[in-house]
């Protein structure tokens, strides 16, 4: 029963507001993400976990689709070629597009080139968004840090919000799950999870681990441990194998 | 008399009793009283929010998808995204069976419905896209709209919609010369007059307001006073159950 109740103290729940709920005054602070202000009140937007912090206060939500910003590193698949460029599913309401100078280093002759061989219709790519317009015209481009296409693999998709808890603080969410599984994996701050290697069901299963419970305290640890206690299964099962043998 | 009453509830006529008899009503409830009511949320798995309410015998079903991509592309607004409301009954969710689709009844509360919810939505965060909300009354005893109305806000707070506040509904009315709360069918088909009511509870704004029949300004302001204080009730569900999915280790999915 101790047990228990020690580990109840590990999961507390961070705090959840919903809409309309009071935050915090505003005191001067900048005001984002799933928060709104009215005078000098600062509201919630969205049914989130409240963040106040020195100078900004915002709520991350738990729940929604994803909406470009500007810098943000995203996986997108290729939904088609046009005669300049492509357009890509980024898995938001908004679809991107991506000219021919912003997907390819090299000169391109666009009157002489087939454009698909660089990229063709159903490729994904990890990329940037370059540019967002007041109206949500979206732009990516393959310039900038890391970008690549991405080969083979499976993707899945979390909720987007949710991509900086899988992320960790510095990486340490997911630098954990990569040493654990040996697997190769691109989160795209679009909510889309790009997954390569050997032991990719157990990623996948850590992954949605993750997503599901968020809004817990101490998570890493827990991950941890369900990733060492597979660990455990397998080198016991190998263990019993060779006994066998 | 009470069997006979009963018969005529079943038939949702009009009827010649007294509906209430010493401050009690037909279905033994007070007059500022409630049915009992349910709410569960997460009830349409393909949906990004959904959420099932009941108030005694009437039961919604609302679903929430989006922001979306919006078709045609002559209805996209470049400034802003639009919200879609579709409101339907189900052809067996009343005795007599109701002729599936479209209705003026249905347009009407449809339309009603996405007034509600308009000024309570962050649409201009949206541009271009949709927000669509599908309210199905599978079990219809009065007060449908409101019924919606409360699952619409549970499901579009869970589907992530940002939101000023939540909505929250209840109907109000007078029956047989009294002031009463939550009508059922029985009463709303032979009410004096009726008044759906919907606000903003942390606001104190009223988003929708709909009156039927005759009361005298004295009694509509009472009215108005008694469905915004049962309002907060209402409110006070809603948060539990949206909190409810969080509450324990594993969220319900």
């Amino acid at each position: 029963m101790a047990e228990v109740k020690e580990e109840s103290k590990d999961e507390e729940v961070r705090k959840i507001v919903l809409p309309g709920d009071f935050i915090a005054d505003k005191a001067g602070k900048k005001v984002w993400g799933g928060a709104y202000f009215e005078g000098e009140k600062v509201y919630s937007k969205v049914l989130g976990m409240p963040r106040i912090k020195e100078n900004e206060i915002s709520v991350i939500p738990l729940s929604g689709n994803y909406i470009p910003r500007i810098d943000n590193r995203i996986i997108g698949v290729i939904s088609s070629v046009e005669v300049s460029g492509w357009m890509v599913d980024i898995n938001s309401p908004y679809s991107a597009f991506m000219p021919v100078g912003e997907g390819v280093d090299e000169f391109v002759d666009r009157d002489r080139t087939d454009i698909s061989r660089f990229f063709d219709v159903g490729d994904a790519i990890f990329c940037k968004v370059s540019k967002v317009t007041k109206d949500k015209t979206v732009r990516v481009s393959m310039r900038g840090l890391g970008a690549r296409k991405l080969y083979g693999g499976i993707m899945i998709k979390v909720t987007p919000s949710k991509v900086p808890r899988l992320i960790g603080r510095g990486g340490s969410m997911i630098n954990l799950i990569k040493s654990r599984t040996d697997c190769v994996i691109y989160t795209g701050q679009n909510g889309v999870v790009w997954i390569r290697g050997e032991n990719k069901a157990k990623a996948i299963e850590a992954v949605l681990m993750v997503e599901k419970e968020s809004h817990i305290n101490g998570l890493t640890e827990k991950i941890e441990k369900m990733l060492s206690e597979e660990d455990d299964k397998k080198s016991e099962k190998k263990g019993e194998d060779d006994g066998k043998d | 008399m009470i069997k006979n009453l009963r018969r005529k509830v079943k038939m949702m006529v009009k009827t010649d009793e007294k509906l209430i008899v010493k401050g009690k009503r037909a279905d033994g409830r007070k007059l500022l009283e409630f049915r009992p009511i349910k709410m569960e949320t997460d009830v349409v798995n393909r949906a990004d929010g959904s959420a099932q309410v009941s108030f005694g015998n009437t039961r919604a079903i609302a679903a929430v998808y989006g922001p979306r991509r919006l078709f045609p592309r002559f209805m996209q607004e470049s400034d802003t995204g639009i919200l879609r409301c579709r409101y339907n009954m189900a052809p067996f969710s009343v005795d007599e069976r109701k002729r599936p689709g479209r209705s003026r009844r249905g347009t009407e509360i449809s339309k009603v419905t996405r007034h509600a919810f308009e000024p309570a939505v962050f649409l201009e965060d949206f541009p271009k896209v949709t927000i669509d909300v599908f309210i199905e009354i599978i079990q219809a005893d009065g007060s449908t709209r409101i019924t919606g109305i409360n699952a619409t806000s549970v499901a579009m707070a869970a589907a992530g919609i940002p939101m000023r506040d939540l909505i929250t509904a209840c109907s109000v009315g007078k029956v047989d010369g009294e002031l009463v709360l939550d009508l059922n069918g029985i009463e709303d088909n032979n009410s004096d007059a009726d008044v759906s009511f919907a606000m903003m509870p942390n606001k104190g704004l009223i988003t929708l307001l709909q009156m039927d029949g005759r009361l005298t300004k004295d009694e509509f302001m009472k009215l108005i006073e008694i469905a915004e204080k049962n309002c907060k009730k209402i409110y006070d569900m809603q948060r539990e159950v949206l909190l409810k999915k969080y509450e324990s280790g594993s969220e319900k999915k």
